[in-house]
Order: C-alpha cells, then sequence, then structure tokens
C-alpha cells in the first residue's frame, strides 16, 4: 500500500486558475454562437452566460470546485505499464501518451483527491477528458481502485466525476479489463456503507458508462451531458436512422429513469453537500433483543398469547 | 459444400478436386484413389501449414466463421435435462442470450451465453448474438438465481457486441452491462466463462468477469472490433488488418498478458472442421476449471474472482 503513505504534500489551489489567455479574449459558445468574454466564462464556471450550456471543466478547476474552499490534497497514483501493447497505429500510443502527459501536465487521465466537502471528508476521482479523451486504461484503473481504498480508509464516501469516450483502444482487452476492476472498485466502497456518487459529466459513453459510472448509490448529471454506451454515429450506422433529439443528453437520462437528478453546475456543491448530509446519518446502534431460549420456562398466558396470535396469522 | 474463407483458397481447390474425382468415381479404379489419396496429404499438410500460424487478422475471420459451433450446438452435446429460462421480469424476453439450468456432466449448472443464431431466421431472432438490455438483466438474474442454489456458473461468450441502437440506450444499455459485471463479481458459486468465438467489447465483458476464463484457440476477445479500431485510429476501415495485429486480440497474446487464464485447442482447420472434437474439448475444460474450484467455499470463490482481476495488468512492475 505504498500510495497510501505517499501523499503528495497538500497543495492549496486558488479557486481561479491562473489564466493562461489574456483576460481580454473572447470565446464562443459552441453551443448558441454568441461571444463571451473569457474571463466571463471562467468566473461563471464555464457555464454559457447567454444560454446556459456547460461547457467542459479541466480536472483540477472541477476539483477546487467540489471541496471546501477550493482545498485538497492530491495522492500520489501507482505506477502502471506504460504501452503494455506497443501499440502503434497511424502514431506510436507511446508517443501519444507522452505529449499528453506533457500538455496536462498529469501522469493519466484521473486525478484523485481528498479534502472536505460541507466540512466532511470526501474522497473524489475525476477525469481530464483533454487526456486522451479520458480513456480508461490500466493507469485510470489504477486510479479508481486506488481512490475506492482511501475512501474505505477514511470512512469518507466516494466521488467519480467521469468524462471520457471509453475504453482506451491502445491498451487492448487490457483496457476492457477495466471494466471489472472498476466495478469493484465501487463496490468496495458500497460494502463498506459508504456512499458512492457518480457526477456523469460530458461526455460518458462506452465502456466507462458500463461499469462503475453507471453504478453510483446516486446519479447526478450535469445538464447536456452526452451519457451512453453506444457511440451516436455507430448506433446511426446500425440503424440507419437519425437519432431523436435530445438523444443520450442528461435529461433525455433523466426521463428514461436511468439517473437521480440533472443539476447545473452552479448548484452541483450544495446538492452533494446535502446529500452526503443526509446519507451520512449514523444508524442508531442496535438495542438488544432477548430471545426465548430452550429450556427457559414460558410462563402459561404468554405461550397462549402467542398461540392465539399464530392462529389469528393462520386466517 | 463447405464455406471457405479468403486464405483457405488453396486448401477450396485442392478439396474441390478431391470432390471432382470422387464424383469421377469407381471405373477407373485404383490410379483415382491413390491420386485423392495424395490430394487428401497435400491438403492436411496445407491446413496444418495454415492453421499453424493464422494471423490475428485470419483468426478473426475464423472466429465468425459462418459454420462455427454456436452456443446451441454446445448446449445440445454437453448439457443434458437442459431447462430454458427466459425473460428479464422487467421488459422482455431478449433471444441474444439464451441461458438455463441443466445438468454437465452429471452436475446441475447455470449455462448462458450470447447465441449468433445459424440461419438467416435464427440469425434475426437471436438478434445475431448481439443483446439489448434485456439480455444482460436476464443473463444478471440467471446468475443470481445460480447463486442462490448454489449452481456453478458457465457462460459462453459469442457476440460481436452489444447491440447498438435507439431502443437499448433508452433503456440503459450501459447500466444493464454495468450490473451485469457487477453481480458476476458478486457471486459466490464457480464462474467460468469461455470465449467461444468472437469475444466483443462490454457486450463480452459483462458476462465473463469469471474465476477462470477459457478462449478456443482461434476465437479472439477485444475491447474494440478491428474495423472500428481501424475507421478511429487509422480513419479508414481498411486498416482492419493492422488494427487486429496491433490490439492483441488473440487467445495467444490474451493468453501471455494473463487476461486468460488457458486455451482450449481447437481441431485441425478450426472449429467448423470437426464440430463434436472441439465441443468435447471444451467440454473437458470448462469441466477441469469446475473440478478446480469445488472444493472451495463461495465467500473465497467470489474474493479469488475479484483479486484475480485487480491484479490483472500488474504484473512485471516491480
Ligand atoms: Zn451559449
Amino acid at each position: 500500500m505504498n500510495w497510501l503513505t505517499n501523499f503528495v504534500r497538500p497543495k492549496i489551489r486558488a479557486l481561479v486558475r491562473k489564466a493562461d489567455v489574456p483576460d481580454n479574449l473572447w470565446d464562443k459558445c459552441p453551443s448558441c454562437g454568441k461571444m463571451i468574454f473569457h474571463r466571463d466564462l471562467e468566473a461563471n464556471l464555464r457555464v454559457c452566460q447567454h444560454c446556459g450550456h456547460h461547457l467542459r471543466l479541466d480536472a483540477k478547476r472541477r476539483l477546487s470546485m467540489l471541496f471546501d474552499d477550493g482545498e485538497y490534497q492530491r495522492i500520489e497514483l501507482p505506477k502502471v505499464t506504460l504501452d503494455p501493447l506497443r501499440f502503434r497505429d497511424r502514431k506510436r500510443y507511446a508517443d501519444r501518451l507522452k505529449e499528453a502527459q506533457a500538455r496536462t501536465e498529469e501522469p493519466d487521465a484521473t486525478l484523485v483527491a481528498h479534502g472536505l466537502i460541507g466540512g466532511r471528508p470526501a474522497v473524489v476521482a475525476v477525469f481530464d477528458f483533454a487526456f486522451l479523451g479520458g480513456s480508461m486504461g490500466m493507469a485510470v484503473g489504477e486510479a479508481l481502485i486506488a481512490a475506492s481504498r482511501l475512501a474505505v480508509l477514511q470512512q469518507a464516501p466516494l466521488i467519480v466525476v467521469p468524462a471520457s469516450g471509453g475504453a482506451r483502444m491502445q491498451e487492448g482487452t487490457l483496457s476492457l479489463m477495466q471494466m471489472p476492476r472498476t466495478v469493484i472498485a465501487a463496490q468496495e466502497v458500497k460494502e463498506a456503507g459508504l456512499p458512492y456518487i457518480v457526477l456523469l459529466t460530458d461526455p460518458t459513453t462506452g465502456g466507462v458508462s458500463a461499469s462503475f459510472a453507471m453504478l453510483g448509490d446516486i446519479a447526478i448529471a450535469e445538464p447536456g451531458s452526452i451519457i451512453g454506451f453506444a457511440g451516436a454515429r455507430v448506433i446511426e450506422e446500425t440503424i440507419r436512422e437519425k437519432l431523436p433529439e435530445g438523444f443520450q443528453r442528461a435529461e433525455y437520462l433523466l426521463d428514461h429513469g436511468m439517473i437521480d437528478m440533472v443539476v447545473p453546475r452552479h448548484q452541483l456543491r450544495e446538492t452533494l453537500i446535502r446529500i452526503l448530509g443526509l446519507l451520512r446519518n449514523p444508524r442508531p446502534s442496535a438495542e438488544v433483543v432477548a430471545l426465548p431460549q430452550a429450556g427457559i420456562e414460558i410462563p402459561a398466558d404468554a405461550a397462549a398469547a402467542a398461540a392465539g396470535e399464530g392462529a389469528q396469522g393462520d386466517r | 459444400m463447405p464455406h471457405y474463407l479468403d486464405f483457405e483458397k488453396p486448401i477450396a481447390e485442392l478439396e474441390g478436386k478431391i470432390e471432382e474425382l470422387r464424383h469421377l468415381g469407381g471405373d477407373s479404379g485404383v490410379n483415382i484413389a491413390d491420386e485423392v489419396g495424395r490430394l487428401q496429404a497435400k491438403a492436411e499438410k496445407l491446413l496444418r501449414q495454415s492453421y499453424g500460424r493464422l494471423t490475428p487478422w485470419q483468426k478473426v475471420q475464423v472466429a465468425r466463421h459462418p459454420d462455427r459451433p454456436h452456443l446451441v450446438h454446445y448446449i445440445e452435446s454437453l448439457i443434458d435435462e437442459f431447462t430454458p429460462l427466459a425473460g428479464d421480469r422487467a421488459f422482455g424476453e431478449d433471444r441474444a442470450i439464451i441461458g438455463g439450468i441443466g445438468r454437465f456432466r452429471g452436475r446441475p449448472v447455470m449455462v448462458m451465453g450470447q447465441e449468433k443464431g445459424n440461419d438467416t431466421d435464427s440469425r434475426i431472432r437471436h438478434n445475431f448474438g448481439s443483446a439489448r438490455p434485456e439480455g444482460y438483466r436476464k443473463a444478471r438474474r440467471l446468475m443470481l438465481l445460480a447463486d442462490r442454489f448454489g449452481l456453478p456458473v458457465l457462460s459462453l461468450v459469442d457476440t460481436a457486441g452489444a447491440y447498438p441502437g435507439i431502443d437499448a440506450e433508452a433503456r440503459g444499455q450501459a447500466e444493464a452491462i454495468a450490473r451485469c459485471v457487477e453481480t458476476s463479481l458478486s457471486i459466490e458459486v464457480p464462474f467460468v466463462a469461455a470465449i467461444i468465438g468472437e469475444g466483443g467489447s462490454g457486450g463480452a465483458i459483462a458476462i465473463a468477469a469469471a474465476n477462470k476464463v477459457l478462449m478456443l484457440e482461434h476465437a479472439i476477445y477485444s475491447v474494440i472490433s478491428p474495423e472500428g479500431c481501424a475507421s478511429i485510429l487509422w480513419r479508414s476501415a481498411e486498416h482492419a488488418k493492422d488494427a487486429a495485429d496491433a490490439l492483441k486480440l488473440t487467445a495467444q497474446d490474451l493468453l501471455r498478458l494473463e487476461v486468460i487464464d488457458s486455451i482450449v485447442p481447437e481441431p485441425l482447420g478450426g472449429a467448423h472442421r470437426d464440430v463434436p472434437a472441439v465441443i468435447q474439448s471444451l467440454g473437458d475444460a470448462l469441466e477441469t476449471a469446475l473440478l478446480e474450484m469445488s472444493e472451495i467455499k463461495g465467500g473465497v470463490l467470489r474474493a479469488r474472482r475479484r483479486d484475480k482481476f485487480i491484479e490483472m495488468g500488474r504484473a512485471g512492475l516491480s
């Protein structure tokens, strides 16, 4: 369990990350097409002020948004075999990995942190879509197992925030094996009697949706997120039909009974705090009830009463 | 008339000639018998050569061979008193997944898996082995039933993948598969899975998170079809062959990666050339796997199953 003793020193993050873009730049909303002042978009948690569209949020920003005062501690994640298949398509997977690592300054697509949410300890695992589409290979599997074990160790709830296109196909069948591995991670938290909350963000598809992401005790989704198993293009090619409006969006899943709620980004933290507070109601210690034992004499009237009850039940 | 794959052309030609000679028949006598024997030896040598070193892409074709034995064939020969069970108790009956109770070499078991169908009608009835959520919910129900009565679970995997359709998504394909995996990892009975043809992605692992995972010699098991992988990573389905190489989807590669536990040999020329023989060898392998677990307590079986997956892929790290 070396990773448990290897906590990275606390890193206090500013609520808003240092912008690497000048403040006077404009962004275009991919939904309504209107221009938004970059600084305003960031200040608004990347929700379009015109149409309410939720743009993708990077993983560190997500962590600071969820934890009290934006403060959290990251844990160092287990090392994995990089490129176990020596996979090469038009490009080497090893090179794709290096580029993603350089770009994101992270070893892989999942970050795990712990801290306080609403004053209570919580563990959060969050996906970075910018890292190879948040795809799930060995490293992501290890991250979720580590997150789960940390939650059990701290007797804290686990909150997972997927943003992933699915399995990382450059790791072949080993990436498929992350489905059972991450399901076990979720099971360990649940079996320890701890809340396992999944916050589905855009997108949550493929092997990620078909494993830990759909097993939350409570499933929350951000508005408009694409959530589903098969990709829209694959479905269209299979059935040769246009897909209905809003297909596989968070609201569609809510209507079909697949998630508990769709919560705008600005209300996520308060919603989580409320849910965690309600789920952490300590059980009363069990009252000891004496059972009649063999050899103990039962008073005649009590025995008669019991027999009478039995007769009533038989009717 | 057997169905020949592209790479079997030379074998097809030889076997065609043998048939022709046989039709020429009796009158010319001994010479023809000699010639037939000579050609047969040649054909067998050719089969041995090509099947001894099938490329991953060739294995993809063998795994999808239309005459390859399917779940129904294995059940028919290996399971006595087979009693199919139907329905997910929520929406419908999905015939892409078949399952039920029966007796395997004397002991009661739960057997299930995908069935692709063998002709146009049955292929449509079984939706080519691509299950909807109802299929996975039925599989889950059968696993829970097996758990309740202490029946070992035998799961035979043969699917291109879970069905990608509007209805399947609307009814929660992702959740159904996730729940099936969860139940696979919860039950306290011996669980053996065998990839008998195609082990296609999430639709396959849904019923394959088992204590022992066997794989037929020329079966494939992959996170995505080579065609799908090629169209995403190479931007062209024509690179399916390259993708098949890169994905390491063969039984031999997966045994080395410790994703599967053992390989079940196929008859010369593939399972479709000698169906009774392959059914016999899979039966023997399933029996061996079950015997290994017969004395182990349920909780230990479950813990070992989970540990196996947790440890998977970690080997080789210091
Ligand atoms: Zn907008």
